[in-house]
C-alpha cells in the first residue's frame, strides 16, 4: 500500500505534465509543435525500423562509455584515495582536467580518434569519469580507521581486502559518483552522435530537424527521455541492493533486532 | 615460565603537525602464557596507544614488543583484537555470521571447520539466533559480543581487549565481564584487557598493571589474590575486593597529587 502510493506521487507529476501538452497542444496546428497525438503515431514507424540499427549503436556506446568511465574513475580512485603523496601529486592536474567542458574536447578527440566510435566512446568516458574518480577518491580516504585496523590485525589482505573493506566501505559514495556519471553520459552520448557521428539516436533527431520532420524529430527527443527514466530506474534497483546495508544503517536504530 | 608477551620499556610519541605528544613515557611489564591481565590507567593515559603497539599496528618510538620469541613489528598472527569502538570494528555490509567468518574464509579455513568454529563462536556468546542480522540491526551489547565471537572463532593465543564494555550499560557490562572470564577459562587463551575502570580491572584480572597519567608510566604491577571463582556480587562484596580497590585507588591519586604539586 505504502509502495503503491510512493509509485502514485512519483508517476502523478509527469502523467499531469503529459496530459496537458496533450489538451494544449490538442488542436495545434503549429508546424513546429504538433499534437502530441502525432508525436505518438509518428513514434512507432521512426523507431522500430530504425531499432537494431540507430538506437542500439548509441546504447552500445553509452553502455561502453559509462562502463568505461566507472571502470577507470574506480580504478584510479582506490590508489589516490589510499595515498596521501599520490593525491597531492594529481589533484590539481585532476581539477584542471575536470574544468573542461567535456563538449570542447570533441573536435580534439575527432582529430585523433577520427569519426569511428572510438570518439564518441572517449567523448563519453572523459566527461563521465570525474564524477566517479573524485567521490571514489573521497570514498576511499573516508574509510573508518578502525576497520582498516580490524583488516591489519586479522591479515586481510589483498583482493579479500579490496573486496570486502575498500569497495564496500566507499560503495556509497562511488554509488553517488555513478549516479552523476550516468545523467552526463546520457548527455554526452546525445552530444557525440550529433557532433561526430554519422548514425546514432542524437544524429537521427538532428536529421529530422533538418528535413523538417517535426513530430519525427519530437519523437525522438520523447525516446531519449523514456531512455534516461529507464536507465535511472535500472540504476535505482542496483543502488537499493548494494545499498542495503547503508540505508539500513542511517535508518533511525531500532534498538535490538 | 618464559612470557608469552613481553613489553620492554616502550616509549611512544606522536609527532604530527608541530604538536608532539609524549602519550607514552616509559613502560614494562608481562603477561605469562595463559594470564589474565588488566590495564588500567586513567583516560588519556595512551592505553590504545599501548594496545595498539602490542597489537603492531603502531610502532613504539623507543622500546620493543616481544610475542613468543619474535619482536613484533606488524600484526602477529594469533593475535585478536577487540577495539574500543565495537560500532565501527564490525563491518556493516556483512552479516554477524560472515563478520565472524571473515578472519577464518582469509585463512582458508575448510567450510565444515569454518561452520563449526562459526557456530561455535557465537553461540558461546549468546548470540546463537542472530547469524543473519547486520551489525546495526543489533544493540551495542550484541555488537561487542560480535566482535568478541569474531576473536574467539579466530583462536588466538592472546586476545587484546580495549575498554570492551566502556560504552554499554551497567547489566550488560557485567554479563560481558562474566562472559569473557568464562570464554578466558574456557579456551586457556591469553588475555591482556585494558580498561579505565578501577572495580572492572580487579574484578576481571589475575593482576592489574596500573598506569600513570600521562607521560605515562607503570605505577604498580599488582597481582589479584581473589579465588578465580568470581562473581558480580559474592566477590565484589568481599573485604578483600574493597582492599585491591583501595589500593589501586590510592595508587592513581598518589601519582596524580604529585604530579600536580
Ligand atoms: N594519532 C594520534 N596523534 C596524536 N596524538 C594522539 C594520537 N592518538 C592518541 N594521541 C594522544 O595520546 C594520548 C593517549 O591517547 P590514547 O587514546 O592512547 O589514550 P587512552 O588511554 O586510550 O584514552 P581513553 O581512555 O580515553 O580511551 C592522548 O593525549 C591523545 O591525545
Ligand atoms: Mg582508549
Amino acid at each position: 500500500m505504502a509502495r503503491l502510493r510512493q509509485l502514485a506521487l512519483v508517476l502523478a507529476l509527469p502523467v499531469a505534465l503529459l496530459a496537458l501538452c496533450w489538451l494544449l497542444l490538442a488542436d495545434s496546428t503549429s508546424f513546429y509543435a504538433p499534437p502530441l497525438r502525432r508525436i505518438l503515431a509518428a513514434f512507432g514507424p521512426t523507431w522500430a525500423p530504425r531499432w537494431a540499427s540507430e538506437d542500439a549503436s548509441s546504447i552500445a556506446l553509452l553502455v561502453i562509455g559509462y562502463a568505461g568511465a566507472v571502470v577507470a574513475g574506480v580504478g584510479l580512485g582506490i590508489p589516490l584515495g589510499a595515498r596521501p603523496r599520490l593525491r597531492a601529486v594529481f589533484e590539481p592536474a585532476l581539477e584542471l582536467f575536470r574544468a573542461i567542458p567535456p563538449p570542447a574536447l570533441v573536435p580534439a578527440v575527432k582529430l585523433v580518434f577520427g569519426w569511428g566510435p572510438a570518439t564518441n566512446v572517449l567523448v563519453i568516458v572523459s566527461g563521465a569519469v570525474w564524477p566517479v574518480l573524485l567521490n571514489t577518491i573521497e570514498g576511499v580516504r573516508a574509510i573508518d580507521e578502525v576497520l582498516a585496523d580490524t583488516c591489519r590485525c586479522y591479515g586481510i589482505t589483498g583482493a579479500r581486502r579490496l573486496y570486502v573493506l575498500v569497495l564496500r566501505a566507499a560503495s556509497p559514495q562511488i554509488i553517488t559518483g555513478m549516479r552523476q556519471a550516468l545523467s552526463i553520459a546520457i548527455i554526452l552520448m546525445v552530444i557525440s552522435d550529433m557532433m561526430v557521428g554519422s548514425s546514432g539516436l542524437g544524429f537521427t533527431i538532428l536529421e529530422f530537424q533538418r528535413g523538417f520532420s517535426i513530430p519525427e524529430m519530437w519523437s525522438g527527443i520523447l525516446l531519449l527521455g523514456g531512455l534516461g527514466v529507464v536507465l535511472s530506474l535500472v540504476f535505482r534497483g542496483f543502488e537499493a541492493v548494494a545499498l542495503r546495508w547503508y540505508h539500513g544503517l542511517r535508518r533511525p536504530q531500532r534498538g535490538d533486532a | 615460565m618464559t612470557p608469552l608477551l613481553d613489553v620492554r620499556h616502550v616509549r611512544k610519541v606522536y609527532d604530527g603537525h608541530g604538536r608532539t605528544v609524549e602519550a607514552i613515557r616509559d613502560l614494562s611489564f608481562s603477561c605469562a602464557p595463559g594470564e589474565l591481565v588488566c590495564i588500567v590507567g586513567p583516560s588519556g593515559a595512551g592505553k590504545t596507544t599501548l594496545l595498539k603497539c602490542v597489537a603492531g599496528l603502531l610502532a613504539p618510538t623507543g622500546g620493543e614488543v616481544v610475542l613468543g620469541d619474535v619482536r613484533v613489528d606488524g600484526p602477529p598472527p594469533g593475535m585478536a583484537v577487540v577495539f574500543q569502538e565495537y560500532g565501527r570494528s564490525l563491518f556493516p555490509w556483512l552479516t554477524a555470521w560472515d563478520n565472524v567468518a571473515l578472519p577464518l574464509r582469509q585463512r582458508r579455513t575448510p567450510p565444515g571447520e569454518l561452520r563449526r568454529l562459526v557456530d561455535g563462536a557465537l553461540g558461546e556468546v549468546g548470540l546463537a539466533d542472530v547469524h543473519a542480522a547486520y551489525p546495526w540491526q543489533l544493540s551495542g551489547g550484541m555488537q561487542q559480543r560480535v566482535a568478541i565471537a569474531r576473536a574467539i572463532a579466530y583462536e588466538p593465543r592472546i586476545l587484546l581487549m580495549d575498554e570492551p564494555f566502556a560504552a554499554v550499560d551497567a547489566q550488560t557490562r557485567a554479563d560481558l565481564e562474566d562472559l569473557t572470564r568464562s570464554l578466558w577459562r574456557r579456551h586457556a587463551m591469553t588475555i591482556l584487557f585494558v580498561t579505565h575502570d578501577i572495580d572492572e580491572a580487579v574484578y576481571m584480572g589475575q593482576r592489574v598493571v596500573i598506569l600513570s597519567a600521562s607521560p605515562t608510566v607503570v605505577l604498580e604491577d599488582l597481582a589479584i589474590d581473589l579465588p578465580g571463582e568470581r562473581d558480580q556480587l559474592a566477590t565484589r562484596s568481599t573485604p578483600r575486593f574493597a582492599e585491591l580497590r583501595a589500593r589501586v585507588y590510592a595508587r592513581i591519586q598518589q601519582a596524580k597529587q604529585r604530579s600536580t604539586t
